[in-house]
C-alpha cells in the first residue's frame, strides 16, 4: 500500500518529462496499477457479501446445528457460589481495565448442545426462546464484543432461566467445560426460577464457583450485596398482551388479588379483609371450569363471573403480589404493566433492580405478618402518591421489565455502573419517568450558599465606540465598595481602544479585551480575566445607576447567587389573538426577565451560555444583534426553574433627559424582533422556562422615615 | 539504461500490484472485525437470531406453590427460615422483635451507667445524643432498640479505653435478651497484627453500628455502617463546610492529594506502598511518611528518608484546602479520618479502600458525592480523575457540603442518623424514599410520619417537576372575597368559653374553631388536620393586615414556600460585652426573623415543630408564652440554611403597637423583650450554633412607591401605610 502510494505520488511528476512512447507505458502501468486497486477494492466487498449470504443462512441455522458435547461423568464439578465473594474479591477488574468509553466489553460463547455420556441433554427445554432474546439484545448492544480476549465479563450460552428444567450436576460440569471459565471468574448467568423442592432455595442450586448470577428471587440470606443482580421474573404475557397506559387516577377497586397459587391462610385473610370492606377489593382466582393451559393463563374468576387477564390489574389502585413457593412471582411484571401499584408481600425478598431502583416511589412492601392490616395501610396513602405510584409501577415496567432486551442490558448497565462508579448513571436517570426528566430541574448549584462579600465582583462593559458614555460608566461603577476588577470588551475591530492614559483613573485593576468578531455573545463569554464568582455585565450607555444601587444589586446576589439579579424588568406575555408569546417592555406588575444590560449572575452561566447553549440560538443571536439578554434569561430559567430577581424601583437608565420610555424601546421594530426572539428561543427550549413574579427587591429601609445616613443604602432613586 | 528502467519500473509496479493483493487479502478480516457498525451482516455473527420453535420461559409456579404449601403453612416456613438465621447471617426479619416497635413506636431506651465503669468522651456523646433526641425514653418497658452503657467504641485491646470482661458484663444485663433489639456502637475493632472486626466478645443478635466495616461483615439491612470521628468531633451543632461559593472552572491548585502514614508491612500497607508511583510533585501530590511508632527506624526502607522530607514540605491544611480531590486510602483499618476531612473541605474524597462498607450506605448515593476506586487501579486514579467533568465536579463538590451539613458535622448528627435508619426499617412502607435521604435539606429534616409523598414537602418541587408546583399549592384555593383563602382556622387558647356562634363574622370561607386543648404557646403550631392547604397564614388576634398584604404575601411565598414569609421582621445580633446572643426589634437594615404573627409558611413546619423539636425547648416556650415565633424562624432557617423574606415596607401590624388599643397585650409586658433575649440564647445553645442568617433586602410589589398612576397597580392599598 505504501510502496505504490510512493510510486503514485512520483508518477504525475516524472510523466511531462518523457516522451510519448514512455508516457504510454507509464499510462498503462498507472492504469495496471489502478486496475489492481479496485481488484483489492473488489475483493474488500466480494467474501463480504458471500458471508453475508452465508449469514442468512446462519439465521436460519437450527439450534440443531449446534455442536454436541457429550460430558464426561467424571468432569470436575465446580465449588458452590461463594456468598462472600464481592466484586473485589472475585471479580478480575483487570479485564474491564480502563476504558475511555467506560464500558465493559461482553462475550458471549457460541451455542452449545450438552449431553451427559448416554446422549440425555442437561436440559430438557434446551435454549428457550426467551433465553435466545436476551442474547440476541445483548450481541446486538454496544456492550458486545466478539473477541474473547477484550472481554471483561463472558455470558455462557447455557440457559439456566428456569432451574426446573435443568440437570443440576451436568449443568455445572457443562459450566465448567467453558473455555475461559476460569473459576467462574467474570462470568455471568442468568436465573429467574431458582431452587425447586422442597425446600426453593432462593438461588440457583447449580454450583457456580465465582460467577455472577443474575437471579428472580434473591433472599436477603442468598443475596450477595454488591455482587449479584436481582433482576425481575419476566412474564411472557409482556409480549402477547399489549396493555394500553392509562393515566394514573382512581379505579375501580381499590384492592385486587389475581394470584392463582395463594396458600389457604393468607386466602382465608384475604377473604377476611373482602369481608370488611366488601366492593373495594377484588378477589380472583383460577377458573375451575377452564381446562389447563396457556388459555387458563388468561382468564380469572370470581364466583363463576370470568374476568380477562392481566386487562382486569388495570382496574384496580392496588395489586397484591405474595409470594409462592418462590419470591419472585411474575405476577409483578403484569401488575407494573397495568399501572397499578403492586403491593408486595414477600419477606425477605429483594425486589428486582433494587441496587438502583427506587421502589419505595413504585410499591408498597408490607410484611406477610400484616396482611390482615393492609387496607387500613394502603389507606393512610395519599391519592396523589398512589398516582405518582401508578405512573412510576408503568414507568418502571416500560424501561426495566417489559422484554427480556430491557432485563438483561439494564443486568449489563448495573455491572457497568459498578466498574466504572464515577461514570455511573445518576439515581434521576434510573428512577424518573420522561415526563418527570423532562419537566423536573436540578440546579447544576443546587447547595444553599449565601457567598462571603469580600471577593466582590468583576463588572464586564461591552462597548463598541462610546468611548464617552464608556468612561461616564466606569467612573460610576468605580464607586462601587464591593468591586473587584473592570473588564471592558472591546468589540470594534476598526478601532484601537483609547491609550492607557485616556482611560479614568479607577481603585481596582482594569483589564480590555479585545475581541476577534463583533459580536453579542462576546458578553457572556468566560474570560480568564474574571476570577470572582459575580458578575456584573453593564452596557456602556447605563449611567444612571448609582453606587447605592449596585452595592445593593451585589448584596441581593449574594442572596440569590443562582439567580440573574438586574436592574431593568421585562416581561413575557401570552398573545391570544395570534397565538404566540409577545415581549413587553412597558412598566408592568410583573417582571418574568431582567435584562442584561445591567445585571448580577455567577459566572458559572457564562460557561453554559458559550458553550451548552441549546440548539442555534447563540448563533441566531449573534446573527441578527438582538436579543443575548433574553436567551440568558431563558438559559438561566430553564436550568433553575427560579424567576430572576429585579432590584430596586430603577426604570431609566441611560440619559436623564429622555421620557418615561427609552427611546430604542419605543421602535416598533425593535419589539417586533424581540417577540420573535422569546418565541424562536420557547420553540427551540420546546418549553416557555421563564417565571413570572409580582416582586422587586428593595432595600429593608427603603422609603422609610428614618435618617437617611443611618441606611446602608439611601441612595436608591425613584425611577 | 532506457530498458533497464522500463523493466525496474514494470516489476516494480508488479510488486506494487502483488502486494496490493496480499495485503488486501490479508487485511479483510481484520477490517471487518474491527468495524462493527452493521454486524448483522457479518461473517462474525456474534448470536444467530435463532427461528427455532423454541421452548417457552414458563415462570408461573402453581404447581410448585400448592406443592410447596401443602406441608407447612408459610408461616412456619418463615419461623423454620428465620431461627437459621442468626450471628453473621443476622437481618431484621429473623434477629429483630417488630412488635415493640409497633405497639409504642421507635423508642430508645439507654441502660443507666454502672458503677465503676468508665465511659469514654466520645461514647458519652453518642448516648447524651439518643437522651436529647425526640426517640429517648427511660422506660425499658416502651422501648423499641436498647443501646447499652457500657462503652464498646474502642475494642482494640491495646487501647487504654478498652473495656474488660465485656462479655460477662453484657451476659449479666437483665435485658439483654441475647441481644435482641440492641444496637451496638463501636469505632474500633481488632488489633495489630491482623485488625479483625471481631469485638471481643458475644454480640448475639444485637445490631452493629460500626465504623470502618468490610462488606464481608456487613448485615445488609441489619447493621448501619458509620464514620470514623475523632475525640474532638463536637457533639452538637458542628461546624459547616469549608465551601463558601462555588468557583467556576471548579479545578484547585491541586488535582489529587493525600498526606499520611505509610505502613511498610502488613495488613493495608499494599495501597499506601504505592502511593508513590503516581505522585508528580506538581498536581497530584500524595505523601507518606514512616514516622510513627516508635521503632519505625528499624523497619525502614530505602525510599523512607526520600519520602519524609518531601512529606514535611507540605502543610496538610493548605493541600486539603486547595486540592480538587482527596485520596483516601485505606489505613490498618479499612476506614480512616480522611474521609470525614476530606468531605467537610469540599475536598471530592477517592476512597481506594476495596471492600468498606461507606458510612451510611444503606441510604446516601456515594457516587454523587466521592468517587469510589479500586485498590487494584491504583495507578489508573490520576487519568480517572482527569477525565471528570466539570460541571460533575461542581456537583460532586456541592453533595460533599450537603452531606456533610446533613449527617456528619456532629455526633449527635451521626448518631441520630443511625437511629432514622433502624426507624426506616421498622416504619417499611411510611419511610424516606432516596430521594429525600440525598437532597436538601436531608433525612434528619425530612419526616416521613408527615407524609411519605416528596410532594407534600416544601423542598422537590423543582426535584419532581413543574407539574407539583401549581397543584400543590393551588390545589384547595377558591376565588373568594379573599382570592386565595380556602379555609380560616381559629385557635381557640383562651380560659374563657367561645363566643357564641352567631357572634362570629359572616365569611364566605369555612371557619374552623379548634379549642386548644392545653390552651399553651405551641400549639399554635400543632399540625391540625383540618389544614388541607400547603400554605398556612399565621396571624396573631390583633394582627392587622389587607387582604392586598395578605394576596401579596401569598404570591411571594408561591416562589419561595420553603421559607417563612411574612411582614414583622426582627434581628439578631452578638452582643459581644454579654458575649451572647441578642434580639432586637429596632428598624435596621437587615433582618434575620419574620415572626409568624402575620407570616405565610409552608405546613409542613407545622408538623417539623411539633414533632422534630425537643420537648424542652416547646416546654420552655409554654412556660413563658413567648418565644414560639422565634423558635420557628430558629427552625426554619436550621433546615433551610436560608433567611426568612420579608414583604413590604410595613412593620407596624398589630392594633397595640398603633395605639388604638387599651387591651393589655403580652407584648406590652416588660418581661416580654428580656425573656426573648433568653430564649434566643436556649435555642442557640440546643441547635448548637446560630442558624439563623441575616438578609439585607425585602420585597416589594414591582411597581411599588413608583411615581406611576396608581390604576395601574395591582397592589394599592399596600402602599398606604
Amino acid at each position: 500500500m505504501c510502496a505504490s502510494g510512493k510510486y503514485n505520488s512520483r508518477g504525475p511528476a516524472l510523466i511531462p518529462r518523457m516522451k510519448i512512447k514512455h508516457r504510454i507505458y507509464y499510462i498503462t502501468l498507472f492504469s495496471v496499477v489502478l486496475l489492481g486497486l479496485v481488484a483489492t477494492g473488489m475483493f474488500q466487498f466480494w467474501p463480504h457479501s458471500i458471508e453475508s449470504t452465508a449469514d442468512w443462512t446462519l439465521d436460519k441455522r437450527s439450534i440443531h446445528d449446534a455442536p454436541l458435547i457429550r460430558l464426561p461423568v467424571s468432569s470436575p464439578i465446580p465449588e458452590r457460589g461463594d456468598l462472600s465473594c464481592r466484586m473485589h474479591t472475585c471479580f478480575d477488574v483487570y479485564r474491564c481495565g480502563y476504558n475511555p468509553k467506560n464500558r465493559i466489553k461482553v462475550y458471549i460463547y457460541p451455542l452449545q448442545r450438552f449431553a451427559d455420556e448416554l446422549g440425555v441433554p442437561i436440559s430438557s427445554t434446551g435454549l428457550s426462546r426467551e433465553y435466545n432474546d436476551l442474547l440476541s439484545a445483548i450481541s446486538d448492544s454496544d456492550f458486545y464484543t466478539d473477541d474473547v480476549t477484550r472481554a471483561c465479563l463472558f455470558i455462557p450460552s447455557i440457559d439456566v432461566l428456569n432451574q426446573n428444567s435443568l440437570r443440576i450436576r451436568e449443568t455445572a460440569q457443562a459450566l465448567a467445560m467453558l473455555p475461559r471459565w476460569d473459576k467462574g471468574m467474570n462470568h455471568l448467568l442468568f436465573n429467574m426460577l431458582p431452587g425447586g423442592p422442597p425446600d426453593y432455595n432462593t438461588a440457583l442450586d447449580v454450583p457456580r464457583d465465582r460467577a455472577l448470577l443474575a437471579g428472580g428471587g434473591f433472599s436477603t440470606w442468598t443475596y450477595r450485596q454488591g455482587y449479584d443482580i436481582s433482576i425481575p421474573v419476566y412474564s411472557p404475557l409482556s409480549a402477547d398482551v399489549e396493555l394500553p397506559e392509562r393515566q394514573p387516577g382512581p379505579r375501580r377497586y381499590f384492592i385486587l388479588s389475581s394470584q392463582t397459587a395463594i396458600h389457604r391462610e393468607y386466602r382465608a385473610e384475604l377473604e377476611r379483609l373482602k369481608e370488611e370492606n366488601g366492593e373495594a377489593l377484588l378477589l380472583l382466582d383460577k377458573c375451575s371450569n377452564l381446562s389447563q393451559g396457556a388459555a387458563s393463563a388468561r382468564k380469572r374468576c370470581y364466583k363463576g363471573q370470568v374476568y380477562d387477564y392481566p386487562q382486569i390489574l388495570q382496574e384496580s389502585s392496588f395489586c397484591v403480589v405474595l409470594r409462592g413457593a418462590r419470591l419472585g412471582q411474575a405476577t409483578l411484571s403484569d401488575v407494573l404493566q397495568a399501572g397499578c401499584v403492586p403491593v408486595i408481600l414477600a419477606d425477605s425478598y429483594i425486589l428486582p433492580f433494587s441496587e438502583v431502583l427506587d421502589w419505595k416511589r413504585a410499591s408498597v412492601v408490607i410484611p406477610e405478618e400484616k396482611l390482615s392490616e393492609m387496607y387500613t395501610i394502603l389507606k393512610s396513602i395519599p391519592h396523589r402518591q398512589v398516582e405518582e405510584m401508578q405512573r412510576q409501577a408503568r414507568w418502571f415496567w416500560d424501561a426495566y421489565f417489559s422484554s427480556m432486551k430491557a432485563v438483561g442490558l439494564t443486568t449489563l448497565q448495573i455491572i457497568n455502573d459498578r466498574i466504572y462508579p464515577y461514570a455511573a448513571r445518576t439515581y434521576e436517570q434510573w428512577n424518573n419517568p420522561p415526563v418527570v426528566k423532562w419537566s423536573s430541574v436540578n440546579s447544576p448549584l443546587f447547595l444553599p450558599l449565601i457567598p462571603p462579600r469580600a471577593p466582590g465582583f468583576t463588572a464586564v462593559v461591552l462597548t463598541y465606540d462610546r468611548v464617552e458614555s464608556l468612561f461616564r460608566v466606569i467612573t460610576e461603577i468605580s464607586k462601587v465598595p464591593s468591586l473587584a476588577k473592570l473588564l471592558v470588551v472591546w468589540n470594534n475591530q476598526n478601532k484601537s481602544p483609547p491609550e492607557e492614559s485616556l482611560w479614568p483613573k479607577v481603585s481596582v485593576p482594569l483589564k480590555v479585551v479585545r475581541t476577534k468578531e463583533n459580536k453579542l455573545s462576546n458578553r457572556f463569554f468566560p474570560y480568564d480575566e474574571i476570577e470572582t464568582e459575580a458578575v456584573l455585565a453593564i452596557d456602556d450607555d447605563i449611567i444612571m445607576l448609582t453606587s447605592d444601587e449596585l452595592q445593593f444589586g451585589y448584596e441581593v446576589w449574594r442572596e440569590f447567587p443562582d439567580r440573574l439579579v438586574g436592574y431593568p424588568g421585562r416581561l413575557h406575555l401570552w398573545d391570544h389573538e395570534m397565538g404566540k408569546w409577545k415581549y413587553e417592555s412597558e412598566w408592568t406588575n410583573e417582571v418574568s426577565m431582567v435584562l442584561t444590560g445591567a445585571a448580577f449572575y455567577h459566572k458559572y452561566f457564562n460557561y453554559l451560555y458559550t458553550y451548552k447553549m441549546p440548539g442555534d440560538i447563540k448563533n441566531w443571536v449573534d446573527a441578527h444583534m438582538n436579543c443575548e439578554d433574553i436567551a440568558m434569561n431563558f438559559l438561566v430559567a430553564n436550568i433553575t426553574g427560579k424567576a430572576p430577581i429585579k432590584v430596586t424601583p430603577r426604570k431609566k437608565f441611560k440619559c436623564p433627559e429622555c421620557t418615561a420610555i427609552d427611546g430604542l424601546s419605543l421602535d416598533q421594530t425593535h419589539m417586533v424582533e424581540r417577540s420573535e426572539c422569546i418565541n424562536k428561543f420557547a420553540s427551540v427550549f420546546g418549553t416557555m422556562p421563564l417565571k413570572v413574579v409580582e416582586h422587586r427587591a428593595d432595600p429593608v429601609l427603603y422609603k422609610d422615615d428614618f435618617p437617611e445616613k443611618l441606611k446602608s443604602f439611601p441612595n436608591i432613586g425613584s425611577l | 539504461m532506457q530498458a533497464k528502467k522500463r523493466y525496474l519500473i514494470v516489476l516494480s509496479a508488479g510488486a506494487c500490484l502483488a502486494l496490493l493483493f496480499c495485503l488486501g487479502g490479508v487485511r479483510l478480516p481484520a477490517a471487518g472485525r474491527r468495524s462493527r457498525h452493521d454486524r448483522s451482516r457479518r461473517s462474525d455473527q456474534p448470536w444467530p437470531h435463532y427461528s427455532d420453535p423454541l421452548h417457552r420461559f414458563q415462570p408461573w409456579d402453581r404447581e410448585d406453590t400448592e406443592e410447596f404449601n401443602l406441608h407447612t403453612s408459610p408461616r412456619q416456613k418463615k419461623e423454620a427460615n428465620t431461627s437459621a438465621y442468626r450471628g453473621r447471617r443476622c437481618r431484621m426479619d429473623s434477629c429483630f422483635d417488630f412488635s415493640a416497635c409497633h405497639r409504642n413506636g421507635f423508642k430508645v431506651y439507654v441502660y443507666p451507667p454502672q458503677k465503676g465503669e468508665k465511659i469514654s468522651e466520645s461514647y458519652q456523646n453518642i448516648l447524651s445524643s439518643i437522651e436529647g433526641s425526640r426517640f429517648y425514653t427511660a422506660d425499658p418497658g416502651q422501648a423499641c432498640l436498647f443501646v447499652l452503657s457500657l462503652d464498646t467504641l474502642d475494642r482494640d485491646q491495646l487501647s487504654p479505653q478498652y473495656v474488660h470482661n465485656l462479655k460477662t458484663k453484657v451476659q449479666n444485663l437483665p435485658l439483654w435478651n441475647d441481644g435482641r433489639n440492641h444496637l451496638i456502637f463501636n469505632l474500633y475493632s481488632g488489633t495489630w497484627p491482623d485488625y479483625t472486626e471481631d469485638l471481643g466478645f458475644d454480640i448475639g443478635q444485637a445490631m452493629l453500628a460500626k465504623a470502618s466495616i468490610s462488606a464481608d461483615n456487613f448485615r445488609p439491612n441489619f447493621d448501619v455502617s458509620i464514620p470514623l470521628f475523632s475525640k474532638e468531633h463536637p457533639r452538637t451543632g458542628g461546624e459547616r463546610g469549608f465551601l463558601k461559593y462555588n468557583s467556576i472552572p471548579p479545578f484547585r491548585k491541586y488535582m489529587l492529594v493525600f498526606k499520611g502514614k505509610r505502613y511498610l508491612t502488613g495488613i493495608g500497607s499494599d495501597t499506601r506502598n504505592a502511593l508513590y508511583h503516581v505522585h508528580n510533585a506538581e498536581d497530584v501530590v500524595l505523601l507518606t511518611t514512616c514516622k510513627h511508632g516508635k521503632d519505625w527506624q528499624k523497619h525502614k526502607d530505602a525510599r523512607c528518608d526520600k519520602d519524609n522530607a518531601e512529606y514535611d514540605k507540605y502543610d496538610y491544611k493548605e493541600m486539603l484546602h486547595n486540592s480538587t480531590f482527596c485520596l483516601v486510602p485505606r489505613g490498618r483499618r479499612l476506614g480512616s479520618f480522611r474521609f470525614l476531612e476530606a468531605l467537610q473541605a469540599a475536598c471530592v474524597p477517592v476512597v481506594l479502600s476495596n471492600g468498606w462498607e461507606l458510612p451510611f450506605s444503606e441510604i446516601i448515593d456515594w457516587n454523587r458525592a466521592t468517587v469510589i476506586g479500586d485498590e487494584r487501579l491504583l495507578l489508573q486514579i490520576p487519568t480517572t480523575v482527569r477525565s471528570i467533568h466539570p460541571d460533575k465536579i461542581l456537583s460532586l463538590r456541592q453533595q460533599t457540603q450537603f452531606l456533610w451539613e446533613a449527617y456528619f458535622s456532629s455526633v449527635e448528627k451521626i448518631v441520630l442518623t443511625t437511629l432514622e435508619i433502624i426507624q426506616d426499617r421498622v416504619l417499611e412502607h411510611g419511610s424516606r424514599s432516596s430521594l429525600m435521604w440525598n437532597s436538601h435539606p436531608g433525612g434528619l429534616f425530612a419526616l416521613p410520619q408527615y407524609s411519605a409523598y416528596q410532594g407534600d414537602f416544601p423542598f422537590y418541587y423543582a426535584t419532581l417537576g413543574e407539574g407539583h408546583t401549581g397543584n400543590d399549592l393551588q390545589r384547595s384555593i377558591k376565588p373568594v372575597s379573599l382570592p386565595f383563602f380556602s379555609q380560616i382556622l381559629v385557635l381557640w387558647n383562651c380560659d374563657k368559653p367561645l363566643p357564641a356562634k352567631q357572634r362570629w363574622p359572616a365569611t364566605s370561607v369555612p371557619v374552623i374553631v379548634i379549642e386548644g386543648e392545653n390552651k399553651v404557646m405551641s400549639s399554635r403550631f400543632v399540625p391540625y388536620e383540618t389544614i388541607v392547604t400547603d400554605a398556612v397564614l399565621s396571624l396573631d388576634e390583633d394582627t392587622v393586615l389587607s387582604t392586598t398584604e395578605v394576596d401579596f404575601a401569598f404570591t411571594v411565598w408561591q416562589s419561595f414556600p420553603e421559607r417563612i414569609v411574612g411582614y414583622p421582621a426582627r434581628s439578631h445580633f452578638w452582643d459581644s460585652n454579654k458575649e451572647r446572643w441578642g434580639y432586637t426589634s429596632k428598624w435596621t437594615n437587615d433582618y434575620s426573623m419574620v415572626l409568624t404573627g402575620a407570616a405565610f409558611f409552608h405546613r409542613y413546619y407545622h408538623h417539623l415543630y411539633t414533632n422534630y423539636l425537643p420537648t424542652t425547648l416547646k416546654s420552655m416556650v409554654d412556660q413563658l408564652a413567648n418565644c414560639e415565633d422565634i423558635l420557628m424562624n430558629f427552625l426554619v432557617s436550621a433546615v433551610t440554611k436560608l433567611p426568612p423574606i420579608k414583604v413590604t415596607q410595613k412593620k407596624q401590624y398589630k392594633e397595640t403597637m398603633m395605639g388604638q388599643s387599651s387591651r393589655a397585650s403580652r407584648w406590652a409586658d416588660p418581661d416580654h423583650f428580656a425573656q426573648r433575649q433568653t430564649c434566643m440564647n436556649k435555642f442557640a445553645s440546643w441547635f448548637g450554633g446560630m442558624p439563623l442568617i441575616h438578609s439585607q433586602m425585602r420585597l416589594d410589589p414591582v411597581l411599588f412607591k413608583d411615581q406611576v398612576s396608581i390604576l395601574r397597580k395591582k397592589y394599592r392599598d399596600i402602599e398606604r401605610l
